[in-house]
């Protein structure tokens, strides 16, 4: 399996290509590209929060922007693009076809995203990325509030027009000798997750719509001057939102079910649970969206219904662990530097899933809701997990793309920095919303036990800024000056039952 | 694939299935609890705007920034906003509840021992937010 790159070619034959393993080389340097401009914003907003006052960001209103961009940027320009990356190089040779299913729309997809990454980030809008009315209609300044607008919008028609890609890729052009139960575990992920996405961004689409005419005042559906109702929007929002989470993190799951087995050199434990599970979280993920409206003033009934559709999501959560952990059990496994970050992943993806029971559970929720907590807790999703089982995944396919092997070591310490700094920052974030730090605060009050998690924060999120640089430089310098790999088996793991989509298709 | 049991991952996921069904139980009893709001408490009306807090008493008195409550009572708040979304939030007493304008939401609390609390805003509503917050002052109930 070799994926491209191997002789240089001028650039603009991989721009207007539309071979997936080019469009995919596209998504992945557009999406590290944008994790490390939302990265440095990071790094800003914890840099201000190091004490409490006016530190190195002049005003509330650039801080409000960085935080809103910043969200946006890591999760539509990163995480969504990254996915995109992976699924365009291994999707089409895990069910052993010459490419998606729709080439040109393939590249069309791709070539969404740089204009509605230029909008969000001209525009720097500042009402976070949860856009939430009747802010965002009468207060918010544009025209920044406008061009987030757009850029989503362009985002959502990308991101459906992927999914239509896999979708069909995967169920109509598999190759006929291979049943649906046999397609692997990564390219099952891409298949739930675009459902997922097909189902949820149309409501979205339709709100942002809607939010638009609001600010222009030709209407008002969610404007109570003109009788509309904010909370309207809020079941909009998070009716697309709560599943976009599994649309996330269901691929990192899927990079796992790669890199697991490989680096434990023994077959997934169970191939149709990972099935099972992958199913039924894309089902439940849309039962689930309202808690994140426990406190917008919901009745008893309705809390208790989307309590129930929360916590019915973690079964199928814990399936994947236990599926990853009865691999790893008794394997010969190898610690390289993939298999640390999606071990590393795993373990953090077990503590956002104990955070968020406490979260689903009513009276806790009224104690965490809108604080820190919650910012420690998606991180932990966001970061710890998707994250995490990404750039392990990127290390894993490194050799395959340029033909040539990262930094070991380079790559250990990126991940024993990364895995350091994200548990201090996020655990103790935690801690800093039990505490009642409310979260989108540009300052606060100098209560000693505030300031010293405060610094611990920054200081975790500095650790994880050094490993990123560490990354960069590894990625830079291996891709053009790296040792050549061995392309059959680069992690010298032995063994070839590990490729069973190659095995069978050795001349792709 | 197959050549091993199955047993370990069923009493895996019963015993996870057990545990969010235990968690769910008790958050639903405890929220009913709660929930309940005792008849005889007092009214206050909390009104939230950018970027201050307003109280106005049952007996029309108002307070801006400031809430004094007698300790031992109940008291009910009725919240409202006058312009975009606010949280209400007294985090000593876990009391949070979004401020939405066209909406009054209710939720109850009873101060017991005397003291100075933070009110603050945990809800996005622009400029100021970092620094919407009001004191609450809890002081000792001299008609009883």
């Amino acid at each position: 399996m070799v994926l491209e790159l191997q002789k240089p070619r001028p650039i603009w034959q991989i721009m207007f290509s539309t071979h997936h393993t080019d469009v995919g080389l596209l998504y992945l340097i557009t999406s590290l590209a944008f994790l490390f401009l939302g990265g440095a914003l990071a790094l800003a907003i914890r840099a201000e929060l190091f004490f409490p006052g006016s530190q190195i960001i002049a005003d509330s209103m650039t801080f409000n922007r960085m935080f809103t961009v910043h969200g946006t940027t890591l999760i539509f320009l990163f995480l969504l693009p990254f996915a995109s990356a992976v699924g365009n190089y291994f999707v089409p040779i895990m069910v052993r076809y010459k490419d998606m299913a729709y080439p040109k729309l393939n590249a069309i997809a791709f070539w969404m995203i740089p204009p509605a990454g230029a909008l969000i980030w001209l525009g720097f809008a500042d009402f976070t990325w949860y856009a939430t009315p009747p802010y965002s209609i009468i207060s918010a300044p544009g025209p920044a509030a406008d061009m987030w607008i757009f850029g989503l919008k362009i985002l959502g028609i990308s991101s459906v027009l992927g999914a239509i890609n896999f979708i069909v890729t995967i169920l109509k052009c598999k190759h006929p000798d291979m049943s649906i139960g046999q397609v692997p575990l990564l390219a099952w992920s891409f298949l739930t997750s675009s459902l997922i996405v097909l189902v949820a961004i149309p409501t979205f689409a339709a709100a942002l719509l809607m939010l638009l005419t609001d600010r222009l005042g030709v209407s008002g559906f969610f404007n109570p001057a003109m009788g509309g109702d904010p909370i309207a929007y809020a079941h909009l929002f998070w009716f697309t939102f709560h599943p976009e989470v599994y649309v996330l993190v269901i691929p990192a799951i899927g990079m796992m079910y790669e890199i697991i087995p490989r680096f434990s050199r023994k077959p997934i434990f169970s191939h149709s649970s990972g099935i099972f599970a992958f199913v039924l979280l894309s089902m439940v993920s849309f039962s689930s969206w309202a808690h994140h409206m426990y406190a917008t003033g919901m009745s008893f009934t309705e809390k208790t219904v989307f309590m129930i559709g929360t916590l019915a999501a973690v079964p199928a959560s814990a399936m994947h662990v236990f599926n990853f952990i009865a691999t790893m059990w008794n394997g010969r496994i190898k610690f390289a530097t993939p298999m640390m970050w999606a071990v590393g992943g795993i373990a953090l993806f077990f503590s956002a899933g104990a955070g968020g029971v406490v979260n689903a559970a009513m009276p806790l929720d009224f104690q965490t809701h809108d604080s820190y907590w919650v910012v420690g807790h998606f991180h932990l999703f966001v970061m710890g997990t998707i994250a995490f089982g990404s750039i392990g995944f990127l290390y894993y396919m490194f050799p395959y793309v340029t033909g040539r092997m990262y930094n070991e070591r380079m790559g250990q310490v990126h991940f024993v920095l990364s895995f350091i700094g994200t548990v201090l920052v996020f655990f103790t974030q935690h801690v800093l919303g039990l505490y009642g730090m409310s979260r989108r605060v540009y300052d606060y009050p100098p209560i000693p036990e505030w300031i010293a998690m405060n610094q611990i924060a920054t200081v975790g999120a500095m650790i994880i800024g050094v490993s990123m640089i560490i990354f960069l430089i590894n990625i830079i310098y291996s891709s053009g000056k790296g040792k050549i790999a061995d392309t059959d088996d680069p992690f010298s793991l032995g063994g070839k039952y590990y490729w069973p989509y190659e095995a069978k298709n050795p001349s792709h | 694939m197959g050549h091993h049991s199955n047993w370990p991952e069923w009493v895996y996921i019963g015993v996870v299935v057990a545990l969010m069904v235990w968690v769910g139980a008790e958050a639903w009893n405890a929220e009913r609890l709660v929930e309940h709001i005792p008849a005889d408490a007092e009214v206050i009306k909390v009104t939230g705007q950018q970027w201050f807090w307003t109280f106005e008493h049952e007996d029309g008195t108002k307070e801006i920034g400031e809430l004094h409550v007698k300790s031992g009572k109940a008291y009910k708040f009725e919240i409202m906003s006058k312009d975009v979304n606010h949280s209400f939030n007294i985090h000593d007493y876990v009391v949070l509840l979004d401020a939405v304008p066209g909406r009054v939401n209710t939720v109850w609390f009873a101060p017991m021992e005397v003291g100075e609390h933070d009110i603050q805003c945990r809800e996005y509503c622009g400029l100021i937010h970092y620094n919407m917050r009001a004191k609450l002052i809890i002081e000792e109930d001299e008609s009883s």
